[in-house]
This record gives structure tokens, C-alpha cells and sequence, in this order.
């Protein structure tokens, strides 16, 4: 039984069959890759894990429990938290507000009042949020306007954020998109690292090959809708179906 | 029965004026992107233009009539008007009478030079900037149009009659054998409404131009991407929105009283007209005005009245009802102005 | 102090301090100078500017924190009026019951307008707000609910008022028959004239004041709480919020009941300084012109709300009181032709057209200084700052 377990999940856009009897197992603590060719269907994947979109049918379970019919807040609640594939993150606020957000989210839940405290007289949260700022090396960076920074510097913002959140499967969508090869190669390092300092599971759709073969103990290869294989990475490299139907594409 | 439709035809001339206020509304925001809250004053600025053309064709001078006397037995002075004594009194008459149609022409070069003023001076600079921010500068913008007004023409309501001939009453379903009296200018406006409406639909529909307006208003980042001037033809679409605004108040001018608030008054009702239809939507737009005017009047009669006073909050009613059940308005598309 | 930090604990001393010392400030000029038409240390301008200055930093909360832009404040106003003067009617002069029932009709109101509008964001919320407060002013203008059930609720378009045959069973044999807090007038004034001056200080404008320097102290308590930080988040980025596991709903929808009592708070001190209550509080311009005030001071910041309403309020009482007689007058040294012009163009602003003015001066800050007049002071600022930073520089390059 893996932690995230999806069944069966069929999704259709009018006539297109956007996912197709898809079936995916990822196991605890490990770094799970979702690869295949435009339009394969994981994008909609995605959105049907973090309740973006609702599969028409089958189901997606979280550590024993169904997410689906929950609110997108509640399935981060559950322990599930999304990197986007632009950075989302709160762009008229300095960088630790943007931090202490996913903070308060943490401790408080969904909904708290708490109007009448002052924010950075809240001990906890604020060390919380200078040790995260800190781990991830933004610390000097705290008073900085997050609307003025490099595309890099809002990656490794969301990601802190969503790390201060202490999910338990990190779900991460073309997090190097666009990004310069030195931002590539620091974002794998950055995840490398993170994947190493905690117990955490990590699935990732990637583009970017050498993105998914310097991270992903399993792969699964989504076309046209359907998973065609799920092997390790190196079985992969090798499987003719794969390089028929991506890497051959790629190549 | 006729009584049925007597209540439908009531809520036909106010409905076209939301129906007409709303296309032009719809228009901007669809191809501009733009909230424009100055589009009563607009609405407005029609209703003027008829005070003013019949103001000017009335024009008079006075002379002395030495074979009467008034009561004081002083010589009695008459007044006549340029007109009547240029072209005589069966023709220059005739053209004060009709002035208010008159107005219609008199009425577009006026519009369309407020509408690019408009357009090129203020609303332009504002297409990047957040919705809140085109919102308050139209707002401002709205004061200003209808204190203007208000310095020139007072603030007291203006009467402007319809031409004589129309302003009669009209026996309507004789044919149908029944009995419905129904003032004539009021069916004028309907039909005058109704041939905006098709214009601008055919406009749309069959010009190279309304055919870019329409790709535009189903996706405004393609229609730039192609390369195709965009800032002119915004210019000139709204330019034609506020001829159409405009003529909706030019015929409504002898319906009501041109006050210098009517825009504001009639401006939220369109709003609301144009939610219920969808934001976004033209025949949307349209069929909410006609509707929402009707169940105003429906609303407001006699026989049918679930409780006082109801006509006054119809609208608002449906509008929030409508919005609930359905979020994007009768026909709204999905994914407009939905931050 | 007071649980902020010395920045704001410093703004809040400033505020207090306007509040205490507004009949000097206001009545700067002597009573028989020819400046003293500038002059607004009056009890009802006074009044107005703490009550209109309570009313902007509660809607700030809402539009200035969320982005949530409603168009149909006045109406928390209005029934907020109402319900005081129903108290007065009922129980008698004293404030205290109708100020705490106009609170709380106004926040009820507002979970029932919030919780509608606020499944929609955007335009669509703007509208939904205006159409709530239209139908509202509709149904007070027209009594509806009150001709509903055989009662007068809002008296239609005459607006409500005390009438000597009210209950008002708590008026006592010598109880003031005018608004008063135990015993204590709202009318009643002090009059101290110091030389040619003549400073008036009004017991209902302290008693505003006293409210507005509460509503303000609670506002930057809310700024700068957890709470304020959500809406903030609310206003930046709402798909980023609702992925970080919150719900934005809850926290957009108590700032508006928020902001909507403060409302309420305002229209039960405009009853208790005058007991009428009338429909055209909640119109539609009534909404706009708190938008404008918040606006104009600068919206998001904490003193600009109650910078723009002292702003608005002040120039709407000085502009619309300058009527032809007195431009004449003072352009009279003026050669005829030369005086006759301007006085002709400066009427379409003044006197009736104080509403141009307003319009011109709310586009002209909107196109030129969206962040209003606060950050038209930190321009100001920010370029003095500049040059006595360079001055510093080179005063001391040994450093």
C-alpha cells in the first residue's frame, strides 16, 4: 500500500479523453517521477490529486482516506502541498510574511480569528519561519520584496513554504520550467537535499530528463491519457515502449 | 389577457433602455476589457442632446404686434421662432415637432466625439491597470459628465415632447379582438430599440470589422497576436458603444424628464442587467434587459401582487438569485473576469 | 505600549492628538479675520469628520486589506442610523442602547450581504454589494417591510424621527430630550474665546472622537495581527492561499462583517448627534463617497482613511458654503472683465459644484497618486529625505 494510491481515475473534456483508467501507486518516502509527452494527461493528474479538478470515476486515496469531494485547502490540510509550475506565491508581501502565511496555516488550520495579536509576537511561528528561511539559505533575504526576485528565488520560496508545512507528499510540477541551467541544477540540488534531511515523499512531473533521472527512484510514464509503464529509472532508459512513445520523440 | 400583455409592453420601454445601456456596456468590457461606470452618463448625454437640438430648433425673437394690445394696452410682443418663420409655419412647425427624432442625427457626431474623448483621453491609459481602478476612474469620471450637465441645464427635469403625432395613445390588438391603449411613443422606443440591436448584431456579424471585434471578445491576446490595430478599433468600438448609449436616451428623453442623475440611476440597473445576462455575453445582455424590464412591470401589477412595493426590488432580487444558482449569468462564458 | 510596536504607537499618539486639539487646529484663523471662512472648527463639520473617519477605516479594513472593492457600504450605514433613532423612539435619548443596537444590526446585516457576495469576487462582487444597497435604499425609501406589517419601520421618504407621543420608556421627568450619554448633552458645547479667537468644543464631537480613536487603534491591532496577514494574502495571491490549506472564505467574510459594523457605528453616532435617520444614507453615492475618502487618503495604509475623510468632509463644507456673492468679493480688486471670468469659472466649482471638484480631485489621485495622500507624503518625504541624506554624506565622508 503506497501513500498516495490512485484507482481506475477516468476524466473526459467534452470529447477528449484527458485520463484513461489511470492506476499509480507511490510509496512512502520516496521520490516518485510522472513523465510523457505533452498532452499525456499530467497536468490533469495533478489537478485531480490536490482537488483542482474532480475524476469522473475511480479514486484517489491519501494514507487510507479519499480526497476526493474535499476542498483544495482541506487536501493541503490532509499533508499534501503543491509547487506550481510558475512560482504561486504571495507577490505584494516581503518574503518572511509570505513564510509565516504557510506558518499560521500550519499551527492554526484552515480558519483561526486572531485579530487582535500581534504577528511577530507570536514566538513559534516566527522561529519556525526564520529556521526554514534559514535551512534554505533566503535568510538574509527576509525584508525583500518577493515581486522584485529572481525566478529561482521564488521557486525556492514556495518550495520553503510548502516545506513549513511538514507535508507528507510533496507534489511538485515542472519545478526547473524555465528556468537557466545553474537554477536547474540548484533546484535538484535543493531537492536532493531536502529529500535527504527529512522523511518525506515526493512525485514530480517533469519535462526535463535530466531533472528526472538525478531524482526519481520510480518513474511512470504517462501517453495519451494512460500510465504505459511504472519502473525504476533505469529499467526505463531502456524500455522500447518508452522510447517509442517519449524518448524516442525527444531524441 | 390584454391586460397580460398590456403589462409586458409596459416593461418593453424601460427594458430597452437596460437592453441598450447594457449592449454598450457589454460591448466595452468584452473588446476593452474595461468596467466603465461612466456608461449611464453616456445614457445621459443622449437625453441632453435631444433638450438641446430642441431648444436650438425653437429658437425665437420677438417682435411687436401693433394690432393687439396687452392687458397693461401696451403694443403686445409675440414671439416666433427662427424656423417657423424661415420656412414657414407647416414646415419649420413640423421640424420642432419632430425634434427628438431629429435628435438621433444630431446626436452622432456629438457622441462619437464624446466617446473618443473618452476613449483616447482617460480609458486607455487605464487598460492594464486592476478593475478597481477603471471602476473609480469611470466613477469620477461620471461625476464630472453629470455635474457638467447640471451647471449648463440645472438641476430640475427637462420635459421634451415626442412629435405630436406619436405622442397620442395607440389602440393596439384590434385585430385580436381586445382592447389595449397603449402610448404610441412608447412602441416608437421598442422598435427603435429593437433596430439598434439588430444593427449592432449585424454589425458584428457581417462586417470584416465585427468580425475582428468578435474574435477579440472571445480571446483579446490572439486578436493582438495577429497583428491587427487593436487601439483603433477600440477607439471605434467605443465610440459606437456610446452612439448606441446615446440613442437610448435620446428617444428616451420624452418617456422622462431628462434629469442631469438619470445616468446614474439608469447605469446601476444595467450593471445589474448585464451580471444577470453574463458578463461578457451580448445576447446576454439583451435578453436580460427586455426580461428584467418586463418582471419590473409584471411585478408592479395590481392583480398579481404578492406584496406592496416589490416592483422597486424585483431586480435586485432576481439578479441575486440568479447569481447564486447560476454564477456566470444567464449566458455567461466561463472564465470572464473571474480573478 | 498597548501591545504595539513604537512605530505605530506613535501614529496612534498622533491621531489622539489631532482628535484632542481639532478645535485649535480647525479654528486656526481668528473669528473676525477674513481667513476664518476657512475655519472648520464647527461641532457638526467636527462630528463629521470622526464619524466619517470611523466609517472609511472600517471599509479599509475590507477593500484596503482584501482588494474585495464593495460598492454598497452606505447601507450598513443607513440601518445603522435606523436602529438608533429606533432606540431613541423606544427607550429615550440616551446613545448608549442605540449605538450597541446599531452595531449589531449592521454586523447581522453584514453576514447576510457578506455571505452572498462573497461566493463572488471581483466586478461581480462590486455589483452584487451595489445591488444588495440599492435594494435596501428601495426598501427603505418605499417602507416596505414596515407597510408589510402595518407599522411605520423606516417612515419612507420623510426618514425617521423622535416624536414627543414615542414610548420612550426610559425618559425620565428631567432627562434631556435630545441625544445625551447619561445626562451629558451631545449638543452641548464650550465655548472659550482666547483674544480674537473663539475655540468651540463640542461634547458630541469628543464623544465621536473617543470612538474614532478606538476604531483606529483596533484597526492597526487587526493590520498587524495574523488574522490581517490572511486578508493580505487574500488580496495577493488566493490560489496560493487555498494551497497552503486555508480558507479564505471565513477571513474575507469577517472583515466584512467587520468593516460592516463599523458602519453601523458611524450611522448610530450620525443619529445620536442628529436623531433622524433618512433613506439617502443608503445610497448608492453614499457608498461611492466612502470609497473616494479611503481612496484619496490612500488605501491599505492605516492614517489614510481618516486623512480622506477629514479630507472630503473638510472640502465638502468650505467648497459647497463659497456661493457667487462671496467669490465676487473676494476677487473685487480685479478688474470687472477679469473678475467676472473667474468668478464664472470658479463657480462651476464651488458652491453646488463641490461635486465637480470632488470628481476632479478623486480622478486626478486616482490617474497621478493611486496610493493617495499618504504616498503623496512619502514622496514628499522620500525627496526631502534624499537631499538631507546627501547633505549627511558629504558632511562627513570621513566615515
Amino acid at each position: 500500500m503506497g501513500i498516495l494510491e490512485v484507482k481506475d481515475v477516468n476524466k473526459r473534456f467534452g470529447g477528449l479523453q484527458a485520463l484513461g483508467n489511470v492506476n499509480l501507486s507511490v510509496q512512502e518516502n520516496t521520490v516518485h517521477a510522472i513523465i510523457g509527452p505533452n498532452g499525456a494527461g499530467k497536468s490533469t493528474l495533478l489537478n485531480c490529486l490536490i482537488g483542482k479538478l474532480i475524476p469522473d470515476t475511480g479514486s484517489v486515496m491519501f494514507d487510507g482516506q479519499s480526497v476526493l469531494g474535499r476542498l483544495p485547502y482541506e487536501i493541503n490540510q490532509m499533508g499534501i502541498s503543491r509547487v506550481f509550475q510558475t512560482p504561486e506565491i504571495f507577490g505584494e508581501l516581503n518574503v518572511m510574511e509570505n513564510m509565516m502565511i504557510s506558518c499560521f496555516a500550519k499551527r492554526d488550520g484552515a480558519f483561526r480569528m486572531q485579530a487582535m495579536a500581534d504577528m511577530y509576537r507570536e514566538k513559534e511561528v516566527v522561529e519556525k519561519a526564520e529556521k526554514m528561511l534559514e535551512d534554505m539559505a533566503m535568510i538574509d533575504k527576509r525584508h525583500d520584496h518577493t515581486a522584485s526576485m529572481s525566478r529561482g528565488d521564488k521557486r525556492r520560496l514556495e518550495i520553503a513554504m510548502c516545506l513549513s508545512q511538514e507535508p507528507r507528499l510533496l507534489l511538485l510540477d515542472e519545478p526547473t520550467a524555465g528556468m537557466a541551467r545553474a537554477d536547474t541544477n540548484n533546484t535538484i540540488d535543493l531537492l536532493k537535499q531536502i529529500k535527504e534531511d527529512r522523511d518525506i515523499t515526493i512525485a514530480i512531473i517533469e519535462h526535463d530528463m535530466h531533472v528526472v533521472f538525478s531524482l526519481a527512484e520510480r518513474i511512470t510514464v504517462l501517453a495519451q491519457g494512460t500510465p504505459l509503464v511504472e519502473d525504476t529509472p533505469d529499467k526505463i532508459k531502456g524500455h522500447p515502449k518508452v522510447q517509442e512513445a517519449y524518448l524516442g520523440e525527444a531524441a | 389577457m390584454s391586460e397580460f400583455i398590456l403589462q409586458i409592453l409596459n416593461g418593453l420601454d424601460k427594458g430597452s433602455a437596460y437592453a441598450l445601456i447594457a449592449l454598450g456596456l457589454t460591448l466595452i468590457f468584452g473588446t476593452l476589457g474595461v468596467v466603465n461606470f461612466a456608461h449611464g452618463a453616456l445614457f445621459m448625454i443622449g437625453a441632453f442632446c435631444s433638450v438641446t437640438l430642441s431648444r436650438i430648433l425653437s429658437a425665437s425673437y420677438e417682435t411687436v404686434d401693433p394690432t393687439q394690445k396687452d392687458f397693461l394696452g401696451n403694443p403686445l410682443k409675440v414671439k416666433s421662432t427662427y424656423m417657423e418663420s424661415w420656412l414657414g409655419p407647416d414646415i419649420g412647425g413640423a421640424i420642432i415637432d419632430w425634434s427628438v427624432p431629429l435628435a438621433i442625427l444630431f446626436s452622432i457626431p456629438i457622441m462619437i466625439a464624446v466617446g473618443i474623448a473618452m476613449e483616447r483621453g482617460l480609458i486607455k491609459h487605464f487598460y492594464k491597470r486592476p478593475h478597481a481602478d477603471q471602476i473609480l476612474v469611470t466613477f469620477g469620471l461620471a461625476i464630472i459628465l453629470q455635474e457638467i450637465i447640471r451647471g449648463f441645464y440645472g438641476a430640475n427635469p427637462i420635459q421634451t415632447p415626442a412629435p405630436e403625432a406619436l405622442s397620442s395613445v395607440a389602440q393596439l390588438g384590434g385585430a385580436l379582438g381586445l382592447e389595449i391603449v397603449y402610448p404610441a411613443w412608447r412602441m416608437v422606443y421598442f422598435f427603435f430599440a429593437l433596430a439598434t440591436i439588430g444593427g449592432v448584431f449585424a454589425f458584428l456579424q457581417f462586417t470584416t470589422f465585427g468580425m475582428v471585434v468578435r474574435a477579440g471578445m472571445a480571446d483579446r491576446e490572439t486578436v493582438g497576436l495577429m497583428g491587427i490595430n487593436i487601439d483603433r478599433r477600440f477607439t471605434i468600438m467605443f465610440a459606437i458603444a456610446a452612439v448606441v448609449a446615446g440613442w437610448a436616451g435620446v428617444m428616451y428623453a420624452p418617456i422622462n424628464a431628462p434629469n442631469y442623475h438619470m445616468g446614474m440611476d439608469f447605469l446601476v440597473l444595467s450593471f445589474v442587467v448585464v451580471v444577470v445576462g453574463g458578463m461578457g455575453s451580448l445576447p446576454g445582455a439583451v435578453a436580460a434587459g427586455f426580461l428584467l424590464g418586463i418582471l419590473e412591470s409584471f411585478a408592479s401589477w395590481e392583480r398579481f401582487k404578492v406584496f406592496d412595493g416589490l416592483d422597486q426590488i424585483i431586480i435586485y432580487l432576481v439578479a441575486i438569485i440568479i447569481l447564486l444558482t447560476r454564477p456566470r449569468g444567464l449566458m455567461g462564458k466561463k472564465g470572464v473576469m473571474e480573478d | 505600549m498597548l501591545g504595539l510596536n513604537k512605530k505605530d504607537f506613535n501614529l496612534l499618539m498622533v491621531v489622539v492628538g489631532l482628535s484632542l486639539f481639532a478645535p485649535f487646529i480647525l479654528n486656526i484663523f481668528p473669528k473676525d479675520s477674513a481667513m476664518a471662512f476657512f475655519n472648520g472648527g464647527y461641532p457638526d463639520l467636527m462630528q463629521r469628520f470622526a464619524i466619517f473617519g470611523i466609517f472609511a477605516i472600517g471599509f479599509n479594513i475590507l477593500f484596503g486589506l482584501t482588494g474585495y472593492l464593495s460598492f454598497g457600504h452606505a447601507a450598513f450605514l443607513g440601518v445603522g442610523s435606523y436602529a438608533a433613532v429606533w432606540m431613541f423612539k423606544l427607550l429615550g435619548y440616551n446613545v448608549v442602547p442605540g449605538l450597541i443596537l446599531s452595531v449589531i444590526v449592521a454586523g447581522l446585516l453584514s453576514v447576510v450581504i457578506g455571505y452572498v457576495s462573497l461566493r463572488r469576487s471581483g466586478i461581480y462582487f462590486s455589483i452584487l454589494t451595489l445591488a444588495f444597497a440599492q435594494m435596501m435604499y428601495s426598501i427603505a425609501y418605499s417602507d416596505l417591510f414596515g407597510r408589510w406589517l402595518g407599522i411605520t419601520l423606516t417612515n419612507g421618504e420623510t426618514g425617521l424621527q423622535v416624536y414627543s407621543n414615542d414610548p420612550q420608556i426610559l425618559l425620565g421627568e428631567n432627562s434631556p430630550i435630545v441625544p445625551h450619554i447619561f445626562g451629558l448633552e451631545m449638543n452641548a458645547r464650550l465655548t472659550l474665546p482666547i483674544g480674537p479667537w473663539e475655540f468651540v468644543f463640542p461634547v458630541g464631537y469628543y464623544f465621536s472622537a473617543l470612538f474614532l480613536v478606538l476604531a483606529f487603534y483596533l484597526s492597526i491591532r487587526i493590520f498587524r495581527s495574523p488574522f490581517g496577514l490572511m486578508l493580505r494574502a487574500v488580496k495577493s495571491n488566493n490560489q496560493r492561499m487555498t494551497y497552503t490549506g486555508l480558507n479564505p472564505r471565513p477571513y474575507t467574510l469577517a472583515a466584512f462583517i467587520i468593516s460592516g459594523m463599523y458602519a453601523g457605528l458611524a450611522g448610530g453616532l450620525l443619529a445620536s448627534m442628529d436623531p433622524l435617520a433618512g433613506a439617502e444614507r443608503m445610497y448608492w453615492t453614499e457608498s461611492g463617497a466612502v470609497v473616494i475618502m479611503t481612496i484619496l487618503g490612500g488605501v491599505g495604509t492605516l492614517i489614510g482613511p481618516v486623512l480622506g475623510a477629514g479630507t472630503i468632509k473638510y472640502m465638502e463644507n468650505i467648497i459647497s458654503k463659497m456661493n457667487e456673492k462671496l467669490l465676487h468679493e473676494w476677487f473685487g480688486f480685479l478688474p470687472d472683465s477679469l473678475e467676472y471670468s473667474i468668478v464664472w469659472v470658479a463657480s462651476w466649482f464651488t458652491g453646488e459644484g463641490w461635486h465637480m471638484t470632488q470628481g476632479v480631485v478623486f480622478m486626478l489621485v486616482i490617474i497621478f497618486l493611486p496610493g493617495g495622500l499618504v504616498e503623496g507624503g512619502q514622496r514628499l518625504a522620500a525627496r526631502f529625505g534624499a537631499k538631507s541624506n546627501d547633505t549627511g554624506k558629504t558632511a562627513q565622508p570621513a566615515e
